[in-house]
Parts: structure tokens; sequence; C-alpha cells
């Protein structure tokens, strides 16, 4: 592999490798047909290209309302009791001009387990892609109830933007399956198929046991890039605590402040003339700690899902690049084994031909 | 000071920015002093504080600090003077507690402006306890330039002559006030206290000013409790948006286009961060002032107290007169209704002689007469401490309403001042967010 120096910003600058050209992850070409006959991109560098941050994206919005054909929602919420257990289906709403689908608007009821499966069934078939990170599962240490109105909410909206992502990727938003998720009424048949959890979980696995071999050697740009995923991925680790901090901090502040305000009413009662500005001053208090309890739920509410949101996606980049990783390891061992058995192959036939007569 | 307009909802404060001078002079003196006599003559101030080393009285080496007193002619006086110069001596905080003692002693019917307190109360975590501490020593300096503008500016307080020699004799003056012999003239505390039970008939409006320097008291001592906390929280706040600015900056170094933006957010996280210590510096003089009123409860109380006492002397007087009088028509008409010792004996061993009753008599009209005057003289005790005092009462309370309400307009605008600096920091850090 060539030693490349490769800048940060990977943006249009491809991998020197003399590889076969079967394996096209690592090929020179940037993109191939895939089984959809659809372009695909395959290497990493172009793909950073492609996933773009969400600022550029609120300016490219405008260009896109033009041609967004596939547009979806999440809302609704609302409670579905069986005999077995109680969950939360999601309306999901589609509203769409591609000819891939039969009907321009589409309306479905799922539930998170759906949508799990949706992702995973994504992943398996674009593994080189970065598919956007779900909600995480109900955490018990959270101490949220599950049916509370402010967890529902936070997970609806993640869902919401899950899919809006999704379906403005370019690959992904043409899976079979993402058609699939936002059409049929009833997904229990579809989620039957295919490989699904298990081999996901073989993934892990192999992924572990390479990661404690070590590889070879790593091409430049991924090592660049694996750097920047580890401390990307530490970065926003450490925003998401020091925000969670924050808002305990001011939570006990604000416990303070709800007695502050208070003492100067007391006092207010003994005075004559200073009982006025006493008690201006105690619900000047009192708006301060409303004010204050706004701001810690804004916090909560939309700082903290947002960096969380990122925390899975250095995730899911990490997914990645460890899945990329197995692979070459994979490719290497293949390798060694071939050039061993050819080694063997040529060692068996020189034996031969010095042992039999030569025709 | 900016006075509010007296609209009923929102006091209309004008400029309420402080220039650097303004905050400075937060943690000056913010004393209107009144014009005496003495003020007109001279102009009070401490200056400045040391620490020395010395012998304590079980000849221990000991720290401790001493505070500049200084005095200098005021611009009437120099015209026609050129020997006038600024005069200084230094006075430890236990001379001052004397001077008090000597100013409470002396003029009990009159509300003795409070010392700075001995030990730092009411702290919240990140403020030192500690006597010897800078800030501390500080706020102490500016607290006792205060209590000397304070009696300075009492009309009767300012002309007494031992107060004079506190702030001009550094040497003799102690001796000058342990000569006074104020020590003998202080109340036990006994008999202060048991006068306080023990009154017939308080006088309404004292109990009534006692009941509301109580209330005054607990009033202010939970809002400095409950102040304190609420600054320990509010720092902690403060303090872990500067975790952001570290964040921010490592971040900044494994980024390309998001690297200026974030490094910038970064250092006006860290501006935010440390802007809490001034904050809370400032707090503190608003603190002090509330604990000047604290401390003036008790001063208020000494009033009532010694009223108390006055008051329970005349009716002691007044009871022991009566007693005597009573005794006297006995002796005269013969009866024994109160028992005496003289009268036990007089059944045991015979009548007295009438040679005997007569001396007996003078001896009690005497004692009558010398009761009566002994009324007399409580009474106007009574009624002149009453007047004074209610006086001096009169005047604490308009004194008390204006700096409490002073203290609390700069309370505000202090508060506004910070929350502006919050608005221009967090302005600065989106500004550095929607550059990047």
């Amino acid at each position: 592999m060539s030693g490349h120096t490769v800048p940060a910003d990977f943006s249009g600058h491809m991998l020197d490798l003399d590889e076969d050209e079967d394996l096209e992850v690592f090929s020179k070409k940037t993109s191939t047909l895939d089984g959809d006959g659809n372009l695909v991109p395959n290497s990493p560098s172009s793909l950073v290209n492609q996933y773009r941050l969400d600022e550029e994206e609120e300016e490219e919005e405008e260009q896109h309302a033009n041609t967004i054909d596939l547009f979806i929602t999440v809302d609704n919420p609302e409670s579905h009791v069986t005999a077995i257990e109680t969950f939360i289906m999601y309306r999901v709403l589609t509203k769409t001009t591609r000819s891939e689908f039969d009907c321009s608007e589409y309306e479905v009821r799922r539930r998170y387990q759906d949508f799990l499966w949706l992702r995973s069934r994504l992943e398996e078939n674009h593994p080189t892609l970065i598919v956007h990170p779900l909600p995480e599962k109900f955490v018990m240490k959270s101490m949220v109830e599950r049916f509370n109105d402010d967890f529902i909410e936070t997970r609806r909206n993640a869902l919401d933007r899950f899919l809006k992502k999704i379906s403005e990727h370019p690959v992904l938003s043409f899976s079979e399956h993402l058609q699939v998720f936002l059409t049929e009424p009833e997904l229990t048949s579809y989620k039957k198929q295919g490989p699904g959890f298990l081999s996901r979980m073989g993934d892990t696995v192999r992924g572990l046991a390479n990661s404690v071999r070590g590889l070879k050697s790593r091409p430049d740009e991924f090592t660049h890039m694996q750097e920047y995923v580890e401390d990307f991925s530490n970065k926003i680790c450490s925003l998401d605590k020091v925000t969670q901090r924050i808002i305990r901090e001011q939570k006990e502040y604000l416990d303070e402040l709800k007695q502050y305000g208070p003492t100067y009413t007391q006092w207010a009662g003994s005075e004559g003339d200073l009982a006025e500005p006493l008690k201006g001053v105690a619900s000047c208090v009192e708006h301060c700690g409303k004010e204050t309890e706004e701001q810690t739920q804004h916090l909560s509410e939309v700082l903290v899902p947002v960096l969380h949101e990122y925390v899975l996606c250095a995730e899911t980049l990490r997914g990645v690049m460890r899945r990329r990783d197995n692979l070459q390891a994979e490719f290497e061992a293949k390798n060694e084994a071939l050039v061993s058995r050819k080694t063997d192959q040529e060692s068996t036939l020189t034996l031969m031909s010095l042992y039999s007569p030569s025709a | 000071m900016m006075a509010d307009s007296g609209s009923s909802e929102v006091a209309v404060i004008g400029n309420t920015d402080l220039t650097s001078s303004e905050s400075e002079n937060n943690t000056m003196n913010t004393m209107v002093e009144k014009e005496t006599a003495l003020l007109r003559r001279i102009e009070i101030s401490v200056p400045e504080a040391e620490k020395r080393t010395g012998k304590n009285t079980v000849n221990m080496q000991e720290i401790y600090t001493v505070y500049l007193i200084e005095t200098r002619p005021t611009e009437t006086v120099i015209e026609g003077d050129t020997s006038a110069a600024p005069d200084s001596l230094w006075r430890r905080y236990s001379e001052f507690e004397l001077l008090r003692m000597y100013l409470l002693v002396t003029y009990p019917y009159i509300v003795i402006p409070p010392l700075p307190e001995k030990r730092a109360e009411f702290v919240w975590h990140k403020l030192s306890a500690d006597n010897l501490d800078p800030d501390f020593v500080e706020r102490r300096r500016v607290g006792l330039e205060n209590f000397l503008l304070r009696v300075a500016s009492h009309h009767i307080l300012a002309d007494d002559e031992i107060f004079f020699r506190f702030l001009t004799e550094e040497k003799r003056w102690k001796e000058e006030v342990l000569v006074t012999g104020f020590q003998d003239k202080a109340d036990s505390r006994l008999k202060s206290l048991s006068a306080m039970f023990r009154v017939k008939n308080p006088d309404k409006q004292f109990t009534e000013l006692k009941h509301y320097s109580e209330e005054l008291n607990t009033a202010i001592s939970q809002l400095l409790r409950v102040r304190a906390r609420v600054a320990d929280r509010l720092y902690g706040v403060y303090k872990v948006h500067g975790n952001y600015g570290r964040v921010f900056s490592e971040w900044s170094a494994i980024e390309n286009e998001m690297g200026d933006g974030l490094q910038s957010a970064g250092h006006h996280m860290d501006t935010y961060a440390a802007s809490i210590d001034d904050i809370l510096e400032e707090e503190e003089h608003y603190a002090d002032q509330l604990k000047e009123y604290l401390f003036y409860t008790d001063a208020v109380r000494s009033v009532c107290r010694k009223h108390e006492l006055i008051q329970y002397e005349l009716e002691m007087a007044v009871q022991d007169l009566a007693n005597k009088k009573q005794q006297k028509e006995e002796l005269t008409s013969g009866t024994v209704r109160i028992f005496s010792l003289k009268g036990m004996t007089s059944k045991l061993f015979g009548q007295e002689s009438q040679e005997q009753r007569e001396s007996r008599l003078a001896a009690l009209q005497q004692s009558i007469e010398d009761g009566e005057d002994a009324v007399m003289e409580k009474n106007k005790e009574c009624r002149v401490f009453l007047q004074t005092a209610w006086k001096d009462i009169e005047r604490f309370k308009e004194q008390k309403d204006k700096d409490l309400r002073d203290a609390l307009i700069s309370y505000a605008i202090m508060q506004i001042s910070m929350c502006k600096k919050g608005i221009q920091v967090w302005s600065n850090a989106k500004e550095c967010f929607n550059k990047m």
C-alpha cells in the first residue's frame, strides 16, 4: 500500500492501491453499480463528501426543496395495548413523486422495533455507508418513565430526524427495505426474512477478534479518519457530559433560588415603607427562577438530544471503520492463505516434476 | 445612585452600566455623611490596613491587623492654617470594640452604630472565613471606616471627647478611656435580664420596637443564609461552563472549517466562567450593607433593655416608697398589718417606750422623704430617657429605610449589569457559532 499523505479534509483525494479489482471497497473507481442498478460511491473519501454537515444542508435545502421527491414525517404517538404488552405506535407519513412508489401518499403505523429492523437491514445491505443512528432504547438508569411525555416526544423527534436523513441519502433512500417500511401496512412478514440480527452479531465477534490480532498496515487515509473519528467521538461525548452537568447544577441553583425570594417577602411583612421595594425584589427573584427553569428545560429538550445524536453518529462511524478494518483483515488473511497455497502448489508441482519421468 | 421613578409597576432605572470607577465605588463607602460640627472641621477615612506581629497577653507571638485612621482638615479650615497636615494613626479591631463599648455605656439612649463582624459569617464556600484573608481584611477596613463616619455623623456622638481622642491620640487614648470608669457604669447582664421579666408596665412603643427588631434580625439572618447558598450554586453553574471552553479548544484542533469558530467560542466560555468571581465579590458588598443593619438590631435591643431597666427601677422605687408609707401608717395607728420584726419583738418583749417610738417614726419619715426624692429622680430619668431615646429611634428608622432602599437599588443595578454581561458573552459565542 502506498504511503500517501492525506490532508485532514478528504475532499477529492483518491487512494492509490494495487489491489485485486474484485475487492470493490478499495478500487480506484469512485463508484460501481450495485444490485439495484444505482451508482454507489465506494471510497470513503467520496462518501464523506456526500455525507454533509447540517449547516450546509440548510443552505442547500432551498435548492433541494424543488428536487425533494421523498418527504417523510413521524408524528402522532399513540399507546397500543395487546394481551402481552403495551407499546407506542408512531404514524409515518410519506409523500413522494418517485416512480418506484405506486401511490404519491402513504400512511402507516410503526413502533420503535420496526425502526430498529429497518436500520439493521440498511446497515447490512450497505456496510460501507454511514446510516444515521436511532435514539437509544429505554435505559433504566435515566430514571425516565417509559411512557413519560417528554421521553416520547424526544424519541419521536429523533425518529423523525432519522427518516428524514435516510430519505435525503442518495443511496439509502432508494433501498427496497425503506420502501417496504414506508408503504406496507403490516411489517411482520418482511421482518422474518433474511439473516438480520445474527449476522450482525457475527460481525461484532469477528471485529473483536481482528482488533486483537491487529492489522498489518492501514492505509493512511483511514488511519487519519480513524483518529479523527476517535477524537470527534471523545469531544462530542465530553460536550454531552458537560451539558448534562450544567443542567444538574442549574437545577440545584434553582432549588436555592426558590427559597431566596420568600425571604424578602417574609421581611416585607415587618416593614412599612420598605415593604414595597422588598416585595418587588421577591417577585423579580421569582421571575428569574422561572426563566432559569425554562432555559434548563430548553437545554434538556433541544441541546442534549442533538448532542446525543452525534454521540451515536460517532459510534456508527466507528462501527463502519471497524467493519472496514475487519474486511481488510479478512482480505489479508485470505491473501496470505492464497499465497501459501500457491507456494504449496508450486513446490508440489516441482516435486512431482522431479520424481516423475518427463514425457 | 439612581433612584427609581416611583411608578407602581417597574422602576425605570436609567444608566445601568457600571463604569469601572463606579464598580470600584461599590467596594468603597456608599454612606452619605450628615453634617456635624466635627465633620465640618475634619475628614475621616480608613484608607489602609497592615499586618503586624507582636506578643499577646499570654506572651505568645501573634499576627494581627492594624488599620490606618486618617483625619485631615476640611477645605474651610485649611485656608487660614498652613500647618494643617493630615493626621494618622494605627488601631486594632479590639480598640474599636473598646470605643464602642464606651459609647454604649455612656449613651444608652442612642442606637450606637455597629462594628463590622468579628468573624466572617454567612459564608459561601469559596469565600474564606479566615480573618487574615486579604478580601476579609479589605471588607473590614471599609466597615470600620463606615463605623467612624456614622459616629461622626451623629450630632450627639460626634461631640464626644473620647471619640475625638480615638481619632487623634494613638498612645494615650486607651488610658483615658479606662479612666472614665465606664466599665463600672455598665449594667450587669443579670440586672437587665431580671428587669426584662419583672417590669409591670412596659412602655407599649418600646415593646413594639423590641418585637420589630427581633423580626428584622430573623428576616435578615434568613436572607443572608439563603443568599450564601444561592451564591454557592451560581458559582458552580458558571464554573462548569469553563469545561465548554476546554472542550471547544481541544475540539478546534481537530476540525478544519469549524476550528476558528470553536476556538473563539471557547474563549468566550472561559470569559463567562471567570466572570462569576467579580460578580460575587460585588454581591458581598450588598451582603455587608444588610449585615450592618442586622447588627444594628442588637443596638436597638440594647436601648430597649436600658429602658426596661430604668422602668423597672422606677417601679421598684415606687413600690419601696409605698411600703415605707404603709409602715409609717401602721406605726402611728398602732395596728400591725404588715409583719415586721419590731412588731414581733414588741409582742414578745412588751411595748416599746414612747421615746423609742418617736425616734423610729422620725427615721421612717426621713426615709420616706428620701424615697420621694428617689421616685422623682427616677421618674425624671425615665421621662428624659424616653424622650431622647425615641428621638434617636425615629432618626434611626429614617436612616434605615433610606439606606436599605439604596442598597436594594444598587443590588438591582448590579444584577442588571451581570445579566447584560452574560448576554454579551453569549451573543459573542453565538456569532462564533454562526460563522462556523
